[in-house]
């Protein structure tokens, strides 16, 4: 197993090289410089800037540097926020976000089985038709419907909960966020859970195990769980990336300081080194996750070969 | 009864296909119908009428946003281009799709590992990081957003069709128009191509919800479609900012997305069903 996880660590450089060269040759074709916004600098001083920022250079030495740099951890200085090094900024935000992502994942986890063994336990049953409705309306509202429609019901008109970021720092501006970056992950993990469960159940162990008198509790904790999880577990991929893009809208509307919130602003400051920074500690996060998912997969599931 | 005729009868049969497909189509037709028939131009602004509330007494029965401009014709030109988008955009992803697929799975041997391998690496890419990072490089071009959003989905399109074209490429049809002389071009557009036609339409329905929340994503971050045009992502953009005082801006376009989403969602399934069950027998 060992030598399975080198080999998918080695065979996800491509993949990051590719991100990288890619998100780089982008920033470079972009029209315009990054200072351009601010007021007509004299020639003299405007070659200084660029020669501090190395932007004289040539292409390929320019993406050289950036990439010498990248392996020690400086992803350069920010075009807009002069005084912190890109760096800097992301390991400032990246608390917040992973914390919300975490906690979204987590409670979609829970939910999302619990719901999808109790619809596969009582299949075709109202319970079942109506679980199965809310995961249908779940998957098909996008986050950034959803999250200021929760604002506006349980914040501005009910007034139970915190509507933003700022003004408080009790634990409970947390919950409206979590909540809706992790419904539709419910949805979609309540559905997985529910048609994996029905197999599984249908199986003659389970046929074997009721015989014997099990309880259903005991029949899907000790016998039904592990087997159905399988699916769910494939899917906590596609899930962590889905989390990670949901972030960036939840953050936005709940006015999080966390990495998401730094993306658009630097996307529609044009602050290409902040950009390009988040761009690829994302794709890191999202490759490595699937590699660990990809682990678990054989651990939980004896049957599963690293070739 | 002709095979045709008997899938269609199946689908007509089938109740979450006839409901969701029927539902989808009243949207589209009214989205074209009302802005034409509608006396409120999506575009007039109207400062002594802003953030009036919906009601069928006076014209504006969706009401009117910050700007006086009335919100049911905004909503159907938002749906116009939200479906014009997404349609387009999945038909750009079904192009490059199939024929990516095709031609890998009919290769087959080198050309078809070193085709899927590539498929393999850009299918752990973060596409919609970096197609947000083209938004912001090029400046919000409408055709981008095409080609932008149908870039990321033909990666499963390509997946699926290749499947497909490895076992149709050992049918005595393709074998006897390879023996006859025909070309491998010709016999990938004109042999194996058309019996592609089921599962491409079924994974098309699947692609472009998809395609929609891509671009109503961007739209909402405003990265996407631009004042004065709009789509469904931009209302609800707009809706965000004014719910405390206007919610049918954001619970109006919000629902419709919804709506159109689920409906895609219950049609692509049920197509799906459909055809797996057709497979089986």
């Amino acid at each position: 197993m060992a030598q399975y996880t080198l080999r998918r660590l080695l065979g996800a450089i491509p993949t990051l090289l590719l991100v990288i060269v890619l998100a780089f040759l982008l920033v470079h074709a972009a029209p315009g410089g990054p200072f351009d916004a601010e007021r007509v600098l004299p020639p003299e001083i405007e070659a200084n800037i660029k020669a501090f920022y190395h932007l004289d250079e040539p292409l390929p030495q320019q993406f050289a540097r950036y990439l010498s740099n990248l392996v020690r951890g400086d992803l350069g200085p920010s075009y807009r926020y002069r005084d912190y090094t890109v760096s800097e900024l992301i390991a400032g935000a990246l608390p917040v976000s992973i914390l919300l992502g975490s906690l979204a994942m987590l409670l979609a986890v829970i939910v999302g089985i619990g719901a999808g063994t109790v619809a596969a336990l009582r299949q075709n049953s109202v319970v079942d038709r109506v679980v199965m409705a809310f995961a249908m309306v779940g998957i098909s509202i996008p986050v950034f419907v959803i999250a200021p429609l929760l604002v506006l019901l349980l914040a501005v008109k009910l007034n139970w909960l915190p509507a933003g970021w700022s003004g408080t720092t009790s634990g409970t501006r947390l919950l409206l966020p979590v909540i809706a970056l992790a419904l539709p992950q419910i949805a979609y993990i309540a559905r997985l859970t529910r048609a994996s469960m029905i197999d599984v159940l249908a199986s003659a162990y389970i046929r074997t195990a009721r015989a014997q008198g099990l309880g259903t509790f005991a029949i899907i904790r000790y016998h039904a769980l592990k087997p159905a999880m399988m699916p769910v577990i494939s899917y906590m991929g596609p899930a962590i990336a889905a989390v990670l893009t949901g972030s960036v809208v939840v953050e936005q509307i709940f006015g999080i300081p966390g990495v998401g919130q730094f993306f658009v602003g630097g996307a529609l400051n044009r602050d290409y080194t902040l950009v390009l920074g988040i761009v690829i500690v994302y794709a890191t996060m999202i490759v490595l996750m699937n590699l660990l998912v990809d682990i678990l997969y054989g651990v939980i599931d004896p049957r599963v070969r690293y070739q | 009864m002709t095979r045709a005729a008997q899938i269609a009868g199946r689908i007509r049969k089938n109740r979450t296909i006839s409901i969701s497909g029927g539902l989808l189509a009243i949207v589209a037709l009214l989205a074209i119908a009302i802005p034409w028939i509608s006396p409120n131009d999506y575009l007039q602004t109207n400062f002594d009428n802003i953030l009036s509330s919906p009601a069928i007494a006076h014209m504006h029965w969706f009401g009117t946003d910050d700007l006086g401009r009335d919100l049911l014709v905004r909503t159907m030109m938002g749906v116009q281009v939200t479906l014009l988008v997404a349609i387009v955009a999945s038909f750009v992803s079904l192009v490059i799709g199939v024929f990516y697929g095709a031609i890998a799975g009919y290769l087959g041997g080198r050309v078809d590992a070193v085709m899927m391998r590539i498929v393999d690496t850009l299918y752990a890419l973060p596409f919609i990081f970096i197609v947000i990072l083209l938004m912001v490089v090029f400046e919000r071009n409408f055709l981008l957003i095409f080609v932008a959003i149908g870039a990321i989905n033909w990666l499963d399109m390509a997946r699926i069709v290749r499947g497909q074209t490895l076992s149709l490429r050992e049918k005595e049809f393709v074998e006897a128009a390879r023996l006859t002389g025909v070309s491998t071009a010709r016999i990938i557009i004109r042999h194996i191509a058309p019996n592609l036609i089921g599962v491409v339409v079924v994974y098309v329905t699947l692609t472009i919800p998809q395609a929609i929340l891509v671009e109503s994503f961007l739209s909402f971050l405003g990265l996407g479609i631009q004042e004065p045009q709009t789509s469904l992502g931009a209302l609800v953009d707009a809706g965000v900012n004014q719910k405390e005082n206007a919610a049918w801006m954001l619970v109006i376009p919000g629902g419709l997305l919804a709506l159109i989403l689920m409906c895609f969602n219950f049609l692509g399934d049920g197509l799906r069903d459909l055809l797996d069950a057709r497979q089986s027998t």
